[in-house]
């Protein structure tokens, strides 16, 4: 074991895989001598060469649909995305090819795509979004979102692994500020299944990425027994792990970065109305940012992203029902 | 003036023989266009007895240009055709039961009812099947041309796209990779004049498509799509070029679209004369009279070889009707991989 922040322990797991396996290689802008926008692949050419760390030219198009191409041919690209926002302008070749082609043409696309997400730091509307919600309603792609250094490892050894299109959200503002104990050897997280980030009797909390620290912050100044489910992949979601803490606790805060309309919590909620109804002692209540694009201004985006006091009034409110 | 170079057309036996043509290579040709047109006027039928849901696509007038770029290419290399490609299909050695099997989305196409019309591939035959949006497996095909030369391959991938899909970013981004890094593929621009109702003037201004090759780094040939000999040869260059690492190679074919965009297109908007001029340049009467007075093919012979296309084309389409409809139980089957999936000629 050995602490590392969030950004050192994505390193490690691609650095691990790419050191096991020689079909893992990575493609995206400034991926190479500048070892990526975030410096997730700093000194990663110098280690794998010029054709493993490859500087793409600007086009998302060119290095998802390459990332494909060479996918199908039987290596394992990881593809790299400057901003999640980017990722727009490569769609097709997410949406059309890549989820859709082993369904209906029997080729399987192992494709990992990395999306460094989220904001917190004025990066306004194109540099800050959580856009994992519209690709979670794509069959056929996977989507994760770790909180932790731990599982930024074991999730991309296991995306790396998996023979399908995974989407590895990685959140930018955990990347320096959150540290952990990550296993030195090489290991696995599951894709699909949630972790219990805090143990509690009174109220769940529904999250995944930066805003698990947000819930947990929230949780201490309540005077309740707040659990907090880190739901980790938001495709598959493990709907096991929340009914059976709805069922506990009887009372769910859903909480997302993301905007509200068509957000994931939608679905979470949803779900927990048709299969716990009747173990519910409140509305599920919905904790999300509001429905405009990100904001630039700090004083803006401190209004537009889920704040611990918020979310901590929202639980306020659920115990007290 | 044209930046790309202008293929001469194709000339004698004598030549085709030194392209590493045989005889009995120049029948093959032949029998796949037959087989190509074939197999699209049966689906033609098909449509027309209510068989094939939805709508349907031919490459009539495209066969040439299909067939020539196919034989040009390995055994291990692989290709992303169209939908006006069906020729690259028969070339590669799909059946055609199973192509009728897909027009009418039963069990045995190859995308098992999944996926339509010439939507499908066989990836044992180095093929990618193609998606609606264009020429999004342009991109595709670099990527695999990428995989080629990571692994340090003699393999070569071949992307197709259309005169309408040039107006696209992918085709322009695809390309400026490939350009950049030399890498082992060749661009195959079947220009057949009309992007649905939009004739080529609204597509682009540039004299030659594949005068913009120049702009990417790499040479363009503009080559007459009805002609399968002087496609074969032009493919042929290219494809060795990129295999011995000499970068990538456009290639325009010049050819036809002798019917409406699909079956519910009458193509009112193709002038008459136009129809009746490309009537005379039809790709496979083209390469009937060039083997009847180059190569010696005698009525017997052209016979035999009608028969027996006729004979393949009738089985297929019996043995195609006795495919069963796909089970809806199977709808949830398959939407992600498993790692056993990974188990294919490719990942090896």
């Amino acid at each position: 074991m050995s602490e590392k922040t969030y950004l050192q322990a994505i390193s490690d797991g691609l650095r691990t895989e790419m050191r096991r396996d020689n079909r893992v290689f990575v493609l995206g802008e400034d991926v190479g001598v500048y070892g990526g926008a975030f410096k997730v692949t700093l000194g990663f050419q110098e280690e794998f060469g010029s054709w493993r760390v490859i500087d793409a030219p600007l086009s998302e198009t060119a290095i998802v649909a390459g990332a494909t191409g060479a996918a199908i041919m039987g290596l394992r690209p990881v593809a790299e995305m400057q901003f999640a926002d980017f990722v727009s302008c490569a769609w097709d070749h997410l949406v059309t090819v890549a989820a859709k082609q082993r369904w209906r043409a029997g080729t399987p696309v192992p494709i990992v795509l990395r999306l460094p997400s989220g904001g917190g730091f004025s990066g306004g509307p194109f540099h800050s979004q959580n856009p994992e919600s519209s690709f979670a309603h794509i069959p056929g792609l996977k989507c994760v979102c770790p909180a932790t250094p731990e599982d930024a490892k074991g999730l991309m050894i296991s995306a790396i692994e998996d023979p399908n299109p995974v989407l590895f959200f990685e959140h930018k503002h955990l990347y320096r500020r959150i540290k952990g104990e990550v296993p030195d050897e090489r290991y696995t997280t599951p894709i699909g299944k949630a972790r219990v980030h805090q143990e509690g009797d009174d109220v769940s909390v529904i999250t995944w990425g930066a805003m698990v620290y947000t819930a947990e912050e929230a949780a201490k100044s309540v005077d309740a027994s707040v659990e907090i489910i880190d739901l980790r992949t938001v495709l598959p979601w493990d709907k096991q792990a929340v009914l059976d803490s709805v069922r506990k606790t009887s009372k769910v805060l859903v909480l997302h970065e993301d905007t509200r309309t068509g957000g994931f919590g939608g679905e979470i909620a949803a779900t927990i109305a048709e299969e716990a109804f009747e173990d519910l002692d409140a509305p599920v209540r919905r904790v999300t940012a509001p429905d405009t694009p990100v904001p630039f201004s700090p004083v803006l985006e401190k209004a537009f992203i889920p704040q611990a006091e918020g979310v901590a009034n929202a639980l306020k409110e659920l115990i007290s029902y | 003036m044209a930046i790309a170079r202008v293929a001469e057309p194709s000339g004698s036996l004598q030549e085709v023989r030194e392209w590493g043509l045989d005889r009995e290579d120049l029948l093959q040709i032949y029998r796949n266009m037959l087989v190509t047109r074939g197999v699209e006027e049966r689906g033609h039928i098909l449509y027309r007895q209510g068989k094939i849901p939805g709508s349907f696509y031919t490459g009539r007038g495209n066969e040439a240009s299909a067939v020539g770029v196919a034989m040009a290419m390995g055994a291990d290399d692989v290709g992303t055709p169209l939908h006006r490609d069906m020729g690259v299909h028969i070339t590669r050695g799909v059946e055609p039961w199973r192509i009728f099997a897909q027009y009418m989305g039963r069990t045995d196409g190859p995308t098992h009812g999944r996926d339509g019309n010439v939507h499908m591939a066989d990836s044992r035959l180095g093929l990618l099947a193609m998606v609606s949006h264009l020429p999004a497996m342009l991109p595709v095909a670099v990527g695999c041309a990428l995989a080629f030369r990571i692994r340090e391959e003699q393999r070569v991938a071949v992307a197709w796209y259309g005169e309408g899909a040039s107006a696209r970013g992918d085709a322009h981004e695809g390309m400026n990779f490939a350009g950049v890094r030399r890498l082992p593929v060749v661009f195959i621009c079947d220009n057949n004049q009309w992007a649905y109702s939009t004739p080529t003037h609204l597509e682009y201004a540039v004299e030659h498509l594949a005068d913009r090759a120049n702009a990417y780094g790499f040479d363009g040939v503009v080559v007459d799509g009805t002609d399968v000999l002087a496609v074969y040869r032009e493919a042929k260059r290219a494809i060795d070029k990129a295999r011995a690492g000499g970068g990538p190679t456009l290639i325009e074919c010049q050819t036809l679209r002798m019917e409406g965009h699909a079956v519910h297109d009458d193509a009112f908007y193709v002038p008459k004369e136009l129809f009746e001029r490309w009537a005379e340049r039809d790709p496979i009467e083209r390469f009937r009279t060039w083997l009847r007075s180059n190569a010696d093919m005698a009525d017997d012979e052209e016979e035999q070889i009608g028969s027996w296309v006729k004979k393949l084309l009738n089985d297929a389409l019996q043995r195609a009707e006795e495919s069963p409809q796909p089970d809806p139980a199977t709808l949830l089957d398959g939407v992600y991989a498993t790692p056993e999936d990974l188990d294919t000629p490719h990942h090896k």
